[in-house]
């Protein structure tokens, strides 16, 4: 009896000493970011696009950088959702054989892996085939191939977690499978699909890597697409980058706005799904 | 001319036989049980009168099934039409993830009834004077008045039906993720009657359900016989003596014996059956 209780404790104790691993982590990294950049944080920082010599510590702001982030990350997510949900939803079992399906899961799981320098190359090669510069469409393209993996599969584990005793009593009413997957399948799947476009989100707002060749870097806010543009992960390379104290500060106050919107798009999510949960069955 | 006839029916799910050789007479207008020991092939055997089998891709089906003289496993046999002929109560009373008003009026609007249609399939309803629970004259009248008025109508109608309108019309457009499970199983009863079928297949409709809520769904199927033919499966023997006016007994994928109630429960022909009946094999 003595020993069972004693594996239960050491488990116990593993886990919490994990769970507090992780919490501590994250609190350290919010810690570190906000201490080293919020006394650069100023008003002027969201408003203003870089004047001249600010990245030797003088005037402006990066609203570049912030706006040029949403226009990505937005422009990718749309362009990603469009591609992802009928992709998902083809996994199906009604609609893609098992094989197929599989093949896919296991394909989307690799790309998922890529680094994403790796879609930042490929997507100046197809830029260069399409015979357009460092842009904000090149951007959003590479951003999308990014996101695409992650958006469908998390998309399609939550169209695979609806009951097959849901679809059935659509189909057993005579519904076709199209009409079964919009009007049964899609409602019960919506806030899964929901986390899935945020999680892409989340991961495509950061990404610097892929957007480094493909969007360029600029001062000014993009006003076109064929415009370069500036991004917040650029920036905060940028800023780390050189060898001003103050202007290091700023790279942690851009990694802080980073932070804020990846949050807030979260929040933004949760109260979504939520509005959209109370038809749910669970 | 019986609405329903099994002719050598076999079910293989991959190698393993699930049903063998099935041939029987469903009589009309009653309630025919299948009864059996769990996974003898009861929901096998359901499934293959609607083709919602079609759903397992491992499941092959032999044999014929005849509903109106018409094969239902011809090539060119119409599942949708089946379906919309073949009403099916799974066991499990889920909700679409929708309004309980919705989940009302699911079939009628995935058929694209439109509003004289529905007029007309109320007319008639109302006409077999032999269900008696009726819209009182007043929701007749006003439904002709409104836009969308066919709809509210049609609603209440099967609700009524269903024995579930006096506990929900204050809440139709609330989800019906709200209700108990026995509420459940009695809307997603009115939701199978609004399509209007000839038959209703129920899969052990009240194993799910607290002893209140089963008596309440015996209870409307006792009523609902008078107008459609049923086919209920059951576990419980107790609950087939109670309402089963013909008995098919099912044992490990065969048909034992199949007869009028009376005379399978009180003189079985077959040893197997009478054991069953005796509570000696289960
Ligand atoms: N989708 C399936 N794939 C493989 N075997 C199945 C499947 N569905 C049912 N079976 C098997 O077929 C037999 C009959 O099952 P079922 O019709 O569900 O019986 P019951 O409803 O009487 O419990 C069981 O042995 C079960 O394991
Ligand atoms: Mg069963």
């Amino acid at each position: 009896m003595g020993a069972r209780r004693l594996e239960e404790a050491v488990f116990k104790a593993l886990m919490l000493a994990s769970l507090g691993l992780v919490l501590a982590v994250l609190a350290a990294i919010v810690v570190v970011v906000m201490a080293r950049g919020a006394s650069a944080l100023s008003l002027s920082m969201l408003t203003q696009t870089p004047k001249g010599g600010y990245y030797l510590g003088k005037e402006g702001g990066i609203a570049n950088a912030i706006v040029g982030s949403l226009y990505l990350a937005f422009g990718a997510s749309v362009l990603s959702i469009l591609l992802s949900l009928p992709t998902a939803f083809a996994l199906q079992k009604e609609y893609a054989g098992r094989r197929l399906a599989s093949i896919t899961r296991l394909s989307l799981d690799a790309l998922w892996g890529t680094p994403s320098i790796v879609y930042g190359a490929f997507g100046f090669i197809i830029m260069r085939y399409l015979g357009i510069g460092t842009s904000l469409l090149g951007g959003i393209l590479a951003l999308s191939l990014l996101m695409l993996p992650i958006m469908t599969r998390a998309m399609e584990e939550a169209i695979r977690m609806v009951p097959l005793e849901l679809k059935e009593i659509s189909y057993s009413m005579g519904a076709t499978r199209i009409e079964t997957t919009l009007a049964v399948v899609l409602r019960q799947a919506l806030p899964g699909i929901i986390t899935a476009v945020v999680l892409a989100f989340g991961r495509g707002i950061g990404d610097a890597a892929s957007i480094l060749f493909t969007a360029g870097y600029t001062d000014h806010i993009p006003r076109s697409l064929l415009d370069p543009t500036a991004s917040l992960p650029l920036a905060v390379f940028f800023q780390l980058g050189t060898p001003f104290p103050e202007v290091q500060r700023r790279a942690y106050a851009s990694a802080l706005i980073l932070l804020v919107i990846v949050l807030l798009a979260s929040l933004a999510a949760r109260l979504l799904s939520r509005r959209f949960s109370k038809h749910i069955v669970r | 001319m019986p609405h329903i006839s099994l002719r050598s029916l076999n079910v293989t799910y991959r190698d393993r036989r699930a049903l063998r050789d099935i041939t029987v007479d469903v009589p009309d207008a009653q309630i025919t049980t299948i009864i059996g020991p769990s996974g003898c092939g009861k929901t096998s055997l359901l499934k293959s009168l609607n083709r919602l089998i079609d759903l397992s891709e491992e499941a092959r089906v032999e044999g014929e099934v005849l509903i109106d003289g018409v094969n239902i496993y011809h090539p060119k046999a119409d599942i949708i039409a089946l379906r919309r002929k073949v009403g099916f109560l799974s066991q499990k009373p889920y909700p679409l993830p929708m309004s309980i008003y919705d989940n009302v009026t699911y079939g009628p609007r995935m058929h694209r009834m439109n509003r004289e249609q529905i007029f007309q399939q109320i007319a008639e309803l109302e006409k077999d004077r032999s269900l008696g629970r009726l819209c009182p004259e007043s929701t007749r009248l006003t439904a002709r008045t409104r836009r969308g008025g066919e709809m509210d109508l049609l609603v209440e109608c099967y609700l009524r039906v269903a024995g579930l309108w006096d506990e929900v019309k204050d809440r139709l457009h609330d989800p019906a993720t709200g209700l108990s499970v026995g509420q459940q199983q009695r809307l997603a009863l009115a939701r199978t009657l609004a399509v209007e079928p000839e038959v209703i297949l129920a899969d052990e409709p009240t194993s799910a359900l607290d002893p209140i809520s089963a008596k309440l769904i015996e209870e409307e199927f006792q009523f609902l016989k008078k107008k459609y033919t049923i086919v209920f499966v059951t576990h419980i023997l107790r609950q087939a003596r109670r309402i089963g006016d013909y008995v098919i007994f099912l044992y490990l994928g065969e048909l034992v014996e199949h007869g009028p109630a009376q005379q399978v429960f009180t003189s079985p022909r077959d040893e197997k059956t009478r054991a069953y009946v005796a509570g000696d094999i289960s």
